[in-house]
């Protein structure tokens, strides 16, 4: 039942592109170019580059064009970079699992729980407002709470709780998954609220009519019907978190890796080649993940 | 579920909704309070003194860097970012309404340029500039970096405003022998306007926040999420969170403008028709 009444609820009122509309056809084409350039010139190009650069030499202060595999072998067949990525799939999935539990519920109360659409509006924008704020910002502002003189810390000894500062707090994988969980929940809960405020409300009266209790419309209903929100938040947070450095070295205080930070370093280090070979491995494993996510939920239908 | 009784469903979620909200504003207010610390104040608790010693600090011309200079270039990058992004996105926008050969591998492209990691597009960009011997700079390589995050957004945002749109007020005006020219200049501009600011109001936050994809593409001079991170490494004093409470200060003040301009064009929109 619930497969097609996904495909009644979320169906778009007619395809926009079917329409027809009397313009002469070179318009279309002369309206997509600037995107078409500016995507060709910054990212098509830009990936190739890494790519080709990634097969390239290097010595310390330069990089040599040539054709060499050792920045692949060197790569793949270091345990660094195995453990480095075991640890960044660890941060991917906590950090998934949590925005997603975070971001449903926030989202479904939003979208069923708040009547009127001001009121949405309003709370809505609430959450989005500290999102305009810099990501080294929001990282930064959790030192006066999680550091050794910390809020949170010195609360707990004057309660009386513990009588050394707790040292996991900050610089730590806790701090790291904490902060992405507060960097990133927005990007789980902007998609599923747009996926639920297309629910038709009455599939969900239609439920109850034929005896359906909360948890079962929650289960049969909603949840079916948020998948493609769910999935498309997946791939924000998923693709994020996997590329993240930034987070990852502040937070931990440079004692966690990930492999962006692997990638930054090498920068830093102007390994270019290697950093590229990193690059293009990361983004295999990317591209797979997000395809794996296509295949278990069909997202087309929201766009 | 209009007209009902609030169930105890209601008041989980309202608590669990308002827990949220405290941990998105909790940590940011306390860097806000915590930068008016007095002069021996340092980076958490107690507050020793209330002073605006740290804004004055900020703005001083100090060893710690050039906060005026960061600051004015990410405020005309993201506004070249606002203008690129509204025009580029609009005539993109208009384009994908009608099928077009190579539609789809463009649409695909934009998708990608929002999943392929930052640090990669910030890399790639970087090495193209350095092999075909460009200076990188932050308003050539860094504008177009973050054009590639802005630019999807902004398309994404103008493909629900069309989808949402009723074509029947651009027949309207044909049927009323106007140009496609004037059919797009007074009937579909000022209806989709307010969606217009809003997707300039995304590409200005998105570019003046933008930190991994201006990594190598910034050239020689910092912008400010670049200044904000070196200070992170070699500032111990509140003047970090002085300068973190006037950027999110000035975040906060472009919205409000461009949600006044929103509610302003809506207004004259309703008062005209």
């Amino acid at each position: 039942m619930a497969e097609i009444t996904a495909d009644n609820a979320i169906a778009e009122p007619v395809p926009v592109a079917k329409r027809r509309i009397r313009f002469d056809s070179a318009a279309s084409y002369l309206q997509a170019l600037p995107l078409a350039i500016i995507l060709g010139v910054f990212l098509v190009l830009p990936i190739a580059t890494i790519v080709m650069v990634s097969f390239w030499d290097y010595d310390s202060i330069r990089i040599i064009p040539d054709f060499i595999t050792l920045n692949y072998e060197e790569t793949l067949f270091s345990w660094i970079t195995w453990k480095t990525y075991l640890n960044t799939l660890k941060y991917t999935v906590i950090v998934w699992t949590l925005t997603m539990a975070i971001g449903f519920w926030v989202a479904y109360f939003l979208a069923f729980h708040i009547r009127t659409t001001t009121m949405q509006m309003v709370l809505f924008l609430i959450c989005t407002v500290p999102f305009l704020t810099s990501n080294i910002i929001r990282m930064i502002s959790w030192i006066p709470f999680l550091g050794r003189n910390g809020l949170i810390n010195s609360t707990l000894i004057q309660v009386g709780v513990i009588d050394a500062p707790l040292e996991f707090l900050l610089f730590s994988d806790f701090a790291v998954v904490l902060a992405m969980v507060h960097l990133y929940t927005l990007f789980m809960v902007v998609p599923v609220f747009n996926t639920m405020m297309r629910i038709d409300r009455s599939l969900i009266e239609a439920a109850r009519d034929a005896g359906a209790n909360a948890f079962q419309i929650l289960t049969n209903v909603i949840i079916p019907l948020s998948k493609p929100g769910l999935a498309i938040g997946t791939i924000f947070v998923v693709t994020l978190t996997m590329g993240d450095f930034i987070t990852v070295r502040f937070m931990s205080g440079g004692q966690s890796a990930s492999v962006g930070l692997m990638i930054a370093n090498q920068i830093s280090l102007l390994q270019y080649p290697a950093a590229a070979a990193n690059a293009v491995v990361l983004l295999v494993v990317v591209l797979l993940m997000v395809a794996g996510i296509l295949r278990v939920v069909n997202i087309r239908k929201e766009l | 579920m209009d007209g009902e009784r609030r169930g105890p469903g209601f008041w989980i979620l309202a608590v669990f909704f308002t827990i949220f909200v405290l941990f998105l504003y909790g940590p940011l207010s306390t860097i806000f309070i915590l930068s008016f610390q007095g002069p021996e104040g340092g980076l958490t608790f107690p507050m020793n003194g209330v002073s605006f010693r740290w804004f004055v600090n900020l703005f001083e011309t100090q060893a710690v860097g050039d906060f005026g200079g960061a600051f004015s270039r990410s405020l005309v990058l993201g506004l070249m970012v606002m203008g690129a992004t509204v025009v580029v996105s609009l005539l993109a926008g208009l384009a994908f309404r009608r099928p077009f050969f190579g539609s789809t591998p463009l649409f695909y492209t934009a998708i990608a340029s929002l999943i392929v990691p930052s640090i990669l597009v910030s890399l790639g960009i970087g090495l193209l500039f350095q092999v075909i011997g460009i200076r990188s700079a932050w308003y050539s390589s860094g504008f177009g970096a973050h054009l590639t995050w802005a630019l999807p957004f902004g398309l994404l945002i103008m493909f629900a405003v069309f989808n949402r749109f009723n074509p029947s007020y651009e027949e309207a005006a044909r049927d009323l022998g106007a140009t496609p020219w004037q059919t797009f200049s007074h009937v579909v501009l000022p209806l989709i306007l307010p969606s217009l600011i809003g997707v300039g109001l995304f590409g200005f936050t998105l570019s003046y926040d933008e930190f991994a994809r201006t990594l190598m593409t910034s050239g020689s001079f910092n912008t400010l999420p670049l200044e904000i991170y070196g200070m992170t490494t070699n500032v111990t004093t509140p003047v970090l969170y002085a300068l973190g409470t006037v950027t999110t200060g000035f975040s906060l003040l472009i919205i409000v403008l461009a949600l006044g301009g929103i509610y302003l064009s809506q207004r004259s929109r309703r008062r005209a028709g």
